[in-house]
C-alpha cells in the first residue's frame, strides 16, 4: 500500500455522514477515508448502511449532515452523474450497463467519438479494443454485451468506470456471480489499478476474497462505524464480532437444558438435505416445543436452509419427514399441507399482498390451505381477523385497513397471524426482528417463546446472535453454505457461534462448491 | 357479497349518470321505451343489447387483469367461436352448436394459460400470438367466406326475447352472476386478488398461483367465445374478418373504467361490465346525435380520459381533501 504522506489530503475523506428515511435512521455520524491505491473493504450486515453509504457518497441519496471530500475538496453530488464528474465512478453487483448493445457501444455511451453527427464507429471499436487490452481482455468488442460471461461484463463495467477518469471506484459485490477463475482475474485487475494511484473500494460479504485483496477493512453496524482496521492485523475472529456481536454480553440460554428437549417428540426431521449449488447436504431435526436457531453471516446459506424446509425451493437429495413419515416438499403448497410456516425475510415482496387488508391478509394462507371450495365466510373471517388482532396487538386495530399502510412491526405481526391461522406444526421465521421497532421486537421474541411453549416447532434465523442465544434450544451454525456445527445446552453462547462462523474451514467450503 | 358492489363504484356511475343525460339532450326519445309484440323497443334496450359482446368480454378480462395479465386474444376468439357456430349452425342441434363453440373458447383459454402460468411468458406477448393467429383460423374453418346460416335457434340466441328482453341481454346478466357466484361464492376471489396483488408472497403463502392464472385465461376464453356465438347470431353469419375486431380494446377498457387497476389485485365485476355499458351508452348517443361516427373516437377518448382522471389516485388526494374540508366546514 502507498501510504500517501500525512501533509496530504486522502483521496477520499467522509466525514459525520447521517442519513434518516423517515424515523428510520439509516447512517449515523458515519466517517470513512480511502487514500490512494488502497483497496479498502467496506463490511457489515443487512442493514448495517454500506448500501446507503455509497449511495449518499455517489450522490444517489441527498444526505442530512456531513462532508464528503475528493483530494481535500468539499463535494456534494447530487446525481450518479455529478459523482462520476467529481471522479467516483460506481459498479454495482448487477451491471447496469446495457447488454442489447455492443461491447464498444457501452463503454462509449453517451460520449461516442463523433464526426458531423456520426458516430464513427471504427474509431469507437478501436478505442474500445485499446482500453479492455489495459485489462487483459482480448474480446470482439462489436458483440453484444449480453453475449459475454457476467466477468467480462464486469470487466467492461469498471474499464468504462476508470475511462470517465475515476479517481475513486466503488465495487459492490463484484465477485458475487464469478466462479474462482474470474475471481482471479478481477482481483488482477484490481491490484493493477490500484497501482496506478485508484482507490478502490470493495463491498462484499465473502470473508476469504477480504482478507485476500483488501488493504484496510472498515465495519459498519446498524448505520454506525464500528471500526477501521489494517486488514492484516485484523484476526478474523475478530472482525466478525465486529460485523455481527454487541460487546458480547454473556448471554446463555434461557431455553431448557440439552437432557430434557431429547425427550421431545420429532416434529420435522431432513437426513442428507440440500440442493447442489444451494446448500450442502444437511441433517437436521425440528421437535416439537423446541426453538432452533440458525446463525451465520449473510449468504452462509441460512435462508437458503429455510427455503428448503419450507418447501419454498425443492431439494435434489435426502428425505424429508414429517412426524416419522416421509414426505414430498415441491412447493410451498406442499409446506402448508404439512402444517408449515413460513415468514420471509422481505417482508414486503414476499411476505405481505399490500392492497390487501389485514383481515384478507390473516385469512390468505388458511384459506389457500382449506381449498377454493371451502371458502371462509366473511364472518370467520372477522372473527379469525378480531383473534389475532387481539391476540399480537396489531395496531391499528383495524382489520380492514390495506396491510401496506402498517408499520413494519405490525406487517410482520400480521404475516404471524397468518400463519398461526393455520394452526402450523412447524414455523420457519427469516429474521423475524429485523426493521422493526424497539417495542415490537421484544413483543415478537416473548411471541415466540409462548408459541414454542405450546408445542409449536420454530426454526428462527436471525443475525442478531444474542437474540439467537436467547430462545435457541439449539443452534445450527452455518458457513458457506453448508451446516458446520451444531450447538445445544451450555454450549449456546455467542462466542461459541462466532468461533464456529470464524473457524477457518477452507475443506467444507470446497464441499459445498462441490 | 359487499365487494361485489363496493363504494368506489359512485365516479363509474356518475359517469354513466352524464352520459345518458347528454344522450337525452341531443337525441329526445332516448329513454322512450315501447311493448311491441311482448318485446321491449328503444335506445337503452337498444345500448345493453349492443353492448352484450364488450360486457361478456369484460367479464373474463377483468379476472384476467385482476392477476396482472391481459389478454388481448379475444376478438380473435370471437372470431373462432362465431366461425364454429355458423359452420356447424345448419347441420348440428344448438346443443352441439354451443358446445363446440365454448369448447373452443376454453382449449384457446387453456393455450393462453398455458403460456402464461406454465411457461411464464408475459401476458401481452402471449395472448397476441393467438390474437394474430385465431383471426387465421377462424379464416380457416370459414375458408374465406362469409358463412351464413338460418337456424332458427341460433338466431334466436341473438335476436329472440325472453320476458321482453333481448335474449342476449338475459345472457349477459346470467354470466355476470354466474361468475359472481363463483368468484365470490368461493374463495377464487380472494386468491385472484392475493395472486394479483403479490405473486410470490402468495405463492409463499400456499396459494396455487399457477392454477389460479390457468383458470382465470380459461373463463376469458369461455367469455369469449360466448360472446363470439352471440355475435354471429345477431347477424346469422360469421366474418372471420371482422368478428370482435378491435372489441379486446374495449373489453380492457371497460375493465379500466371499471376501477381495475392493470398492475392487478382488487378488482370488480359489477363495475367491469358498468364500464362495457359507458363505453356502448357513448356509441349509441354518438349515433343517434348524428354526427358521423369518427367523432365516436374521438369522444370516447375524452370521456376515458376524464374517467381515468377521476379515479387517479393524485387527483382524488385533491378531490378527497376538497370533501374534507367541505365536511370540516358543515
Amino acid at each position: 500500500m502507498e501510504n500517501s504522506p500525512d501533509s496530504a489530503p486522502p483521496l477520499l475523506e467522509v466525514r459525520g455522514i447521517s442519513k434518516s428515511f423517515g424515523a428510520v435512521r439509516a447512517l449515523q455520524e458515519v466517517d470513512f477515508t480511502l487514500g490512494a491505491g488502497e483497496i479498502h473493504a467496506l463490511l457489515g450486515e443487512n442493514g448495517a448502511g454500506k448500501s446507503t453509504l455509497i449511495k449518499v457518497v455517489t450522490g444517489v441519496f441527498p444526505r442530512d449532515a456531513g462532508v464528503v471530500r475528493i483530494g481535500g475538496e468539499d463535494i456534494a453530488p447530487r446525481s450518479a452523474k455529478a459523482a462520476v464528474a467529481a471522479g467516483i465512478a460506481t459498479v454495482y453487483q448487477e451491471v447496469n450497463l446495457l447488454p442489447n448493445l455492443s461491447v464498444a457501444q457501452n463503454l462509449f455511451l453517451d460520449r461516442q467519438p463523433m464526426r458531423l453527427g456520426i458516430v464513427r464507429e471504427g474509431e469507437m471499436r478501436r478505442r474500445a479494443k485499446a482500453l479492455l487490452a489495459d485489462f487483459g481482455l482480448d474480446i470482439d468488442v462489436a458483440a453484444p454485451l449480453g453475449s459475454y460471461s457476467v466477468a467480462v461484463q464486469h470487466v467492461t463495467a469498471i474499464a468504462r468506470a476508470v475511462d470517465l477518469s475515476a479517481r475513486v471506484l466503488i465495487l459492490d459485490e463484484p465477485t458475487a456471480s464469478l466462479d474462482r477463475h474470474e475471481v482471479e482475474i478481477l482481483f488482477g485487475i484490481m491490484r493493477q489499478l490500484a497501482k496506478r494511484g485508484i482507490g478502490i473500494v470493495f463491498v462484499s460479504h465473502f470473508l476469504d476474497q477480504v482478507y485476500e485483496i483488501s488493504d484496510r477493512i472498515t465495519v459498519l453496524r446498524n448505520g454506525r462505524l464500528v471500526g477501521e482496521r489494517e486488514t492484516a492485523s485484523l484476526p478474523r475472529l475478530e472482525l466478525i464480532r465486529m460485523m455481527l456481536g454487541r460487546e458480547l454480553a454473556e448471554t446463555t440460554s434461557e431455553r431448557a437444558t440439552a437432557s430434557e428437549h431429547q425427550a421431545r417428540d420429532v416434529c420435522a426431521s431432513f437426513e442428507g438435505y440440500g440442493k447442489v449449488g444451494y446448500v450442502a447436504p444437511f441433517n437436521l431435526e425440528l421437535r416439537h416445543g423446541e426453538v432452533v436457531g440458525l446463525a451465520g453471516l449473510l449468504g452462509s446459506g441460512r435462508t437458503e436452509t429455510a427455503r428448503l424446509v419450507f418447501g419454498a425451493e425443492r431439494a435434489d437429495r435426502g428425505q424429508a419427514r414429517v412426524e416419522g413419515a416421509p414426505v414430498r416438499l415441491q412447493s410451498p403448497r406442499d409446506g402448508v399441507r404439512h402444517g408449515f410456516g413460513y415468514c420471509p425475510e422481505e417482508r414486503k415482496t414476499d411476505g405481505i399482498v399490500a392492497e390487501l387488508t389485514v383481515r384478507e391478509n390473516i385469512v390468505l394462507a388458511l384459506q389457500a390451505k382449506r381449498g377454493l371450495h371451502r371458502p371462509l365466510s366473511r364472518r370467520d373471517q372477522d372473527e379469525i381477523a378480531r383473534r389475532y388482532v387481539k391476540m399480537l396487538d396489531i395496531r391499528p386495530a383495524d382489520p380492514e385497513r390495506p396491510v401496506g399502510l402498517l408499520s413494519g412491526g405490525n406487517q410482520q405481526k400480521v404475516l404471524l397471524a397468518r400463519w398461526l391461522a393455520t394452526s402450523p406444526r412447524l414455523l420457519v421465521l427469516d429474521e423475524p426482528t429485523r426493521g422493526i421497532d424497539v417495542g415490537a421486537h421484544a413483543e415478537i421474541i416473548r411471541l415466540i417463546r409462548e408459541l414454542c411453549d405450546d408445542g409449536l416447532s420454530l426454526l428462527v434465523i436471525s443475525s442478531e446472535l444474542d437474540e439467537i442465544v436467547t430462545y435457541s434450544d439449539r443452534v445450527v451454525v452455518l458457513r458457506d453454505r453448508a451446516h458446520v456445527e451444531e450447538l445445544a445446552g451450555e454450549a449456546i453462547d455467542v462466542g461459541n457461534i462466532l468461533a464456529a462462523i470464524a473457524a477457518d474451514g477452507a475443506a467444507v467450503a470446497h464441499e459445498a462448491h462441490a | 357479497m359487499t365487494a361485489l358492489l363496493p363504494r368506489r363504484g359512485l365516479a363509474q356511475i356518475l359517469a354513466l349518470i352524464v352520459i345518458l343525460a347528454v344522450d337525452r339532450a341531443v337525441s329526445p326519445q332516448f329513454f322512450d321505451l315501447r311493448l311491441q309484440d311482448g318485446r321491449l323497443f328503444g335506445s337503452l334496450v337498444d345500448v345493453l343489447n349492443r353492448g352484450t359482446p364488450v360486457a361478456l368480454l369484460s367479464l373474463g378480462m377483468v379476472l384476467v387483469i385482476a392477476t396482472r395479465g391481459i389478454d388481448l386474444s379475444v376478438g380473435a376468439v370471437m372470431a373462432i367461436s362465431g366461425a364454429i357456430a355458423a359452420s356447424l349452425a345448419d347441420t348440428h342441434g344448438l346443443p352441439v352448436v354451443l358446445s363446440a363453440a365454448l369448447g373452443a373458447g376454453l382449449v384457446c383459454g387453456l393455450w393462453n394459460g398455458f403460456l402464461v402460468a406454465v411457461l411464464g411468458m408475459q401476458p401481452i406477448v402471449a395472448t397476441l400470438i393467438l390474437m394474430v393467429a385465431g383471426r387465421g383460423i377462424a379464416q380457416l374453418i370459414t375458408e374465406g367466406r362469409i358463412v351464413t346460416f338460418s337456424s332458427p335457434d341460433l338466431v334466436w340466441l341473438g335476436n329472440g326475447s325472453v320476458l321482453g328482453l333481448p335474449v342476449p341481454v338475459v345472457i349477459a346478466l346470467g354470466m355476470l352472476i354466474l361468475t359472481g357466484a363463483v368468484v365470490r361464492g368461493s374463495a377464487l376471489g380472494l386468491l385472484i386478488e392475493a395472486t394479483g396483488g403479490n405473486a410470490r408472497a402468495s405463492e409463499l403463502a400456499g396459494v396455487g398461483t399457477r392454477a389460479m392464472i390457468l383458470s382465470v385465461y380459461v373463463w376469458c376464453g369461455v367469455c369469449a367465445a360466448l360472446a363470439g356465438v352471440i355475435a354471429a347470431a345477431d347477424i346469422m353469419g360469421a366474418d372471420a374478418n371482422n368478428a370482435g375486431l378491435w372489441l379486446e380494446l374495449d373489453a380492457i377498457l371497460a375493465v379500466v373504467i371499471g376501477g381495475t387497476s392493470l398492475f392487478g389485485g382488487r378488482f370488480s365485476l359489477v363495475l367491469a361490465v358498468l364500464g362495457a355499458l359507458i363505453i356502448q351508452t357513448m356509441n349509441t348517443g354518438i349515433l343517434l346525435s348524428g354526427y358521423p361516427p369518427e367523432f365516436n373516437l374521438l369522444v370516447k377518448a375524452v370521456v376515458v380520459l376524464a374517467v381515468l382522471l377521476v379515479q387517479s389516485p393524485k387527483l382524488s388526494g385533491i378531490a378527497g381533501l376538497v370533501t374534507g374540508l367541505r365536511r370540516t366546514k358543515a
